[in-house]
């Protein structure tokens, strides 16, 4: 791997970042992909473990290629909650889909941004003549993450272990706590910020403070996003993209089944708040939802568009990535992907569709009233004249996280995907895929028709 | 995990894998290798001239002798076995010295001398091991068996499969087998003939250690120090070798096994369990009890007529191999065929894509192939492999990239002419075009094509899973190359291929139709379909006529009945009112439990008493059969007896012990079976007349 890690040195340094926006490289085409269902966690294990649900998604991608699966160059894959059964995923759904035993493939993990960094990797490997074929998504099994000894368990556990006699075995039994066998849910864990320690729930209710949004709004918002969903899977919007799973024991999933079309206001209105109670904003409703999922990308160089005779969905352009204090981490869209726009010399009307993870309802609220608001564009972006409002019609037309659910890992590779797709339906030139990234950071794409 | 075609790294290295001991050869004969490692312990290798698999023959028996000698002049420190092939250790006896064996006192004989070898390797007194990998069956695992410490690889299986045919072992294996282990344990897999796993070896008792190829030196010199640790006999198994405790199990085992195999068809495993009963606790009474029991046995006409099928067996694999050049399969039609089609291929290590219109058809077909796996397949890791390899292919992507389709869609000529016709222009170039059709004439599908030679049959047997045969049919104008690769293909996947020409219900079901028409006349005539099956099952069919049409569909059984009728009227009677009736109501058999049974939730038919049935009712069943087997012959279809009577048993279980139709019309008599026909023909009707092609066979015998 390594010319490709002399390949990845630009896309992870800020300084060189900057540079490389304006040193073009070769062009990027998003070739086609695919994703799962994505199925609501229901309490237990799911049905498919991180791998299962990539190679899931991915077998019927590779089939669906006029070139056979071990042409590719590499394989990169988002994933946040790897189990312990499968490290490094991208190397084990890669062999289990029969990528060959010579093709290289490693996971990327920069939390709700893995699906993006997977692509983003991609694309500058590519661009900068490393690569001309690659394998990029996100998958994620929330319902897997594990439960989790607490730490004070799990140094008894290390002690019992090492007693070499009846006497030591003993003694270590005498320390066992009955607070050791309440485990933490790991997923609990990976949701709460570790430096500021707030959940990300309540980075949301921060910023539905800083920026006003009320919880009419937040659930406004949220009702459509399962409006707009509903509408796209009973249009057939998302066939080809969304491909059918199966289990083991034969039972099908055609279909994201988070989505609640008979979602009202009045019932939104009678959740209680999850995260701070009994004032809070954010509800389990206007909330993302918990799901398991994956989501492949193919991407190509010219070359091989080319050699392939392949035809692209869109030609990725540009990206960027930003950091800010984590407990507003809901920003990120608006730090990372205003950058793009100034660089690339564009304004907002210039962009036709947006696609910005619906993490909280009050998070992408948030972001559209910062970017609408004169002394946050000016004192934080720098504009001289505020961003301005993005058309509600040109914003998660499709639905997002809120109604289909967030799958950390897999979000960002969605919502590339479906940009490109929604952008070829509706005729649009140019769109930016973003997301908020837990820890504080923001990550952005920009995509133009080819 | 989905497998690539081309060779990886570790393949580069396979030579290096297996652990050979030392280099240097001291001495060599044809099939045996002897050398010494430095700390002094001979390494004694098989590896059969001319041979792909070890085999133990007369002359591979008498080479050990004299290597035996050569061994103890070296005064090793201890003596390891082993053999040279990939496939294993040894398969077991040269089945090919067994045939054709009709006088028990020669046997006598020559299993005393080869009795005598084995005995003296037992005998050595400085520690012997067996290091097994792969197949360590029959003759193979008695040789094992006579060393004192056996090291199996994880691959090694070791079985007695004798039972299958006809036989029970015969070189010390039913004295040192229930000496070693569990005799119960022991008696069950002389008895099922069922091979074991390495791992499950070990929990027997029956190999001391299983240790990867790379450790094979370091566990040899262990049993060589004695350092390495041996399973005690429990205080069971020794119990149970006691006179009153074997007599109760083995009538509890008779019984069992009455079951399965009756004795009066299958007399060997009754032997056995009378050896054990008999002699169970005086090995030496047991050796010479052993001697003759075999050798009456081999000589006898069910052990050499399931020797024929076990060469029949052999012809037909020998037809499957070569290269198929196939490695993606895309089958079409996710219904109970297409299904049990796509997972016996992926599980065979086959990428399979397949295709249906109908998810949720694609759905239970994978269900049904975890069900398959979860129980066929033994480590997880292979069982996710195999669900990996199969792929549902919601939008039909697969063909593009399918080395063979292979369509099993709703019998139906304009259907497969219309699915073809959508698959030609996106086929790859060498992609061969199979159907899996049973009735249509090829020659109705093939115009159309742009290139009718890639166009070939490959027609499997319900349940996939269990039959074995798969008739490859060409039409006229199919490119040789093409029959060779099909037949070929189901040399990869663990199935044998018979040749026969596109002609109406090809070989099998043709053959079968009037078996189970007769059937239907019989009910007709007021004759209980209990007594009916029972005068099939006491004959040796696996399964009665009526049973067997609930079993195919009666839907599909009058579909093909009713197709073969028109082709040929003389030799289909004519179907009854009734049949017809029945399946419009949708009572078609056991698929949705009710037909000319009634099924319980598990599938077994609700059968009532059945009494005996007269004696000629077998004939009016079989006799038919016999006579559109010679009819096939006769028109070319089949182009040999051997491939008739090898597509019937491997197909339809017709009578293993019998030989097959026409060696069992050989056995009786051509001549009488003519008579029979003649007299059932005056009585019953012209259907059976026997056909013109019996005076060939009667020329020919």
């Amino acid at each position: 791997m390594a010319p490709l890690e002399t390949a990845l040195m630009p896309a992870l340094d800020p300084l060189a970042l900057q540079q490389n926006a304006q040193s073009v490289g070769r062009p990027v085409y998003l070739v086609d992909g695919t994703r799962t269902p994505f199925l609501r966690a229901k309490g237990r294990p799911g049905p498919f473990t991180p791998v299962d649900l990539a190679v899931q998604c991915g077998r019927p991608l590779l089939m669906r290629q006029p070139f056979a699966p071990t042409l590719f160059d590499t394989v990169i894959l988002g994933c946040v909650n790897v189990v312990a059964d499968e490290m490094n995923p991208a190397r084990v759904a890669a062999l289990r889909m029969g990528m060959g035993e010579e093709m290289t493939a490693f996971t990327v993990q920069i939390n709700c941004g893995s699906g993006m960094q997977s692509i983003d990797t991609a694309f500058r490997t590519i661009q900068a003549g490393k690569a001309d074929l690659i394998l990029a998504g996100g998958t994620e099994a929330l319902s897997h993450a594990p439960l989790v000894l607490r730490r004070d368990a799990t140094e008894w556990f290390g002690r019992f272990a090492m007693a070499k006699n009846v006497g030591q075995r003993l003694r270590a039994l005498a320390g066992l706590r009955p607070h050791f066998l309440s485990p933490v849910i790991g997923l609990e864990r990976g949701l709460t910020d570790p430096v500021t320690s707030l959940n990300m729930g309540q980075t949301a209710e921060v910023l539905a403070h800083l920026f006003n949004i009320s919880r009419t709004a937040a659930d406004a918002y949220a009702m459509e996003s399962h409006q707009r969903l509903a509408r796209a899977q009973a249009a057939g919007d998302l066939t080809g993209e969304v491909v059918p799973a199966i289990t083991r024991d034969g039972t099908l999933y055609e279909a994201d089944d988070g989505v609640r079309p008979d979602s009202s206001m009045e019932k939104l209105g009678r959740l209680k708040p999850a995260f701070e109670r009994p004032y809070g904003k954010v509800t389990p409703g206007n909330s993302s939802q918990i799901t398991d999922g994956a989501c492949w990308v193919v991407l190509a160089s010219e070359a091989a568009v080319e050699r392939h005779r392949l035809t692209p969905l869109a030609r990725i352009l540009d990206s960027e990535w930003a950091a800010l204090d984590p407990s507003i981490m809901g920003l990120g869209p608006v730090m990372s992907a205003t950058p793009i726009l100034q660089r690339q010399g564009l304004v907002r009307e210039d962009i036709d569709l947006w696609e910005l993870n619906e993490a909280f309802a009050a998070q992408v609220l948030a972001c559209l009233a910062a970017w609408e608001d004169e002394g946050f564009c000016r004192d934080v972006l720098g504009l001289v004249q505020p961003f301005g409002r993005i058309d509600h019609q040109r914003l998660n037309v499709d639905g997002g996280a809120i109604s289909l659910g967030h799958p950390v890992g897999t979000s960002g590779s969605r919502i590339v995907l479906h940009l490109a797709n929604a952008m070829r339906r509706r005729g649009d030139k140019r769109g930016i895929a973003t997301e908020c990234i837990g820890g504080g950071q923001g990550g952005a794409m920009l995509l133009e028709a080819v | 995990m989905i497998e690539v075609a081309e060779k990886g790294v570790r393949a580069a290295l396979a030579d290096r894998e297996r652990e050979a001991g030392p280099a240097a050869v001291q001495h060599h004969l044809t099939h045996w290798r002897l050398a010494v490692d430095e700390d002094r312990v001979a390494w004694l290798t098989l590896d059969r001239a001319g041979e792909g698999t070890n085999t133990l023959s007369a002359t591979v028996l008498a080479e050990l002798d004299a290597m035996l000698d050569r061994v103890l002049g070296l005064s090793p420190r201890a003596l390891v076995i082993r053999s040279a092939k990939k496939g294993g250790f040894a398969a077991g006896a040269d089945i090919r010295d067994f045939r054709g064996v009709t006088d028990a006192a020669e046997i006598e004989t020559r299993m005393k001398e080869a009795h005598r070898i084995t005995d003296r390797l037992a005998g050595l007194t400085f520690p012997t091991i067996a290091l097994i990998h792969g197949h360590c069956l029959g003759g193979g695992l008695e040789l094992a068996l006579a060393c004192r410490y056996r090291i199996a690889t994880p691959d090694a299986k070791l079985g007695f499969p004798e039972v299958l045919l006809g036989l029970h072992p015969g070189l010390g294996g039913t004295l040192r087998l229930p000496a070693l282990i569990d005799p119960v344990t022991a008696m069950t897999m002389m008895l099922t003939g069922k091979s074991v796993p390495a791992v499950k070896a070990k929990r027997l008792g029956l190999v001391d250690a299983v240790v990867e190829e790379r450790h094979a030196a370091a566990a040899v010199k262990a049993a060589a120090d004695g350092t390495l640790k041996r399973p005690a006999t429990s205080l069971k198994s020794r119990l149970m070798v006691l006179a009153p405790a074997r007599r109760i199990i083995a009538k509890r085992m008779r019984a069992e096994v009455e079951k399965r195999a009756p004795a009066r068809h299958y007399p060997a495993p009754q032997r056995l369990i009378d050896l054990w009963e008999q002699h169970g606790d005086d090995i030496r009474a047991m050796r010479a009890a052993e001697i003759t029991s075999f050798a009456g046995l081999l000589a006898g006409e069910t052990a050499q007529n399931l020797i024929r099928v076990y060469f029949l067996r052999e012809g037909l694999r020998a037809a499957g191999k070569g290269v198929s050049d196939i490695h993606h399969v895309h089958v079409i039609g996710a219904g109970t065929m297409g299904a049990e089609i796509a997972a016996w291929c992926a599980a065979r290590g086959k990428r399979v894509t397949l295709a249906d219109l109908n998810p949720k058809a694609l759905a239970k077909a994978i269900g049904i192939a975890t069900e398959f796996y979860d129980k066929k397949l033994h480590s997880s890791i292979d069982r996710r492999d195999a669900l990996d390899r199969l792929i549902p292919d919601f939008n039909g992507d697969g063909v593009a990239g399918a080395d063979l389709i292979i369509e099993a869609a709703a019998e139906k000529v304009e259907i497969k002419r219309k699915i073809f016709a959508d698959l030609v222009p996106r086929l790859k170039p060498g992609a061969i075009l199979a159907t899996n059709t049973s009735s249509i004439p090829l020659e109705m599908l093939r115009d159309g094509l742009p290139d009718p030679g890639q166009l070939v049959g490959i027609h499997f047997f319900n349940p996939v899973t269990k039959m074995e045969l798969v008739e490859i049919v060409a039409h006229d104008g199919t490119a040789p190359d093409v029959v060779q690769r099909a037949a070929a293909f189901c040399g990869d996947i663990g199935r044998l291929p018979a040749a026969v020409k596109s002609a109406p219900g090809f070989l099998v079901n043709r053959a079968l139709t009037p078996y189970l028409v007769e059937a239907f006349l019989l009910m007709d005539e007021g004759v209980k379909k209990e007594v009916i099956d029972r005068a099939a099952e006491e004959f040796g069919m696996p399964m009665g006529p009526v049973e067997l049409a609930d079993r195919v569909g009666l839907d599909i059984g009058l579909e093909v009945a009713r197709t073969l009728r028109e082709t040929f009227p003389g030799e289909v009677p004519d179907i009854p009112a009734w049949l017809e009736t029945k399946v419009k109501k949708g009572e078609i058999g056991r698929k949705v439990r009710r037909g000319l049974y009634d099924y319980d939730d598990k599938g077994k038919p609700r059968k009532g008493e059945a009494g005996t049935p007269p004696a000629d009712m077998a004939d009016r069943l079989i006799l038919p059969v016999l006579n559109t087997c010679v009819r096939l012959l006769r028109e070319g279809v089949a182009p040999d007896e051997e491939t008739v009577d090898a597509a019937m048993i491997f197909a339809t279980g017709f009578a293993p012990f019998r030989g097959g139709p026409l060696h069992y019309a050989r056995q009786r008599g051509i001549a009488e079976v003519e008579a029979t026909l003649h007299r059932l023909a005056a009585t019953h009707g012209a259907r059976f007349t026997p056909d013109e092609g019996w005076a060939r066979l009667r020329l020919g015998a």
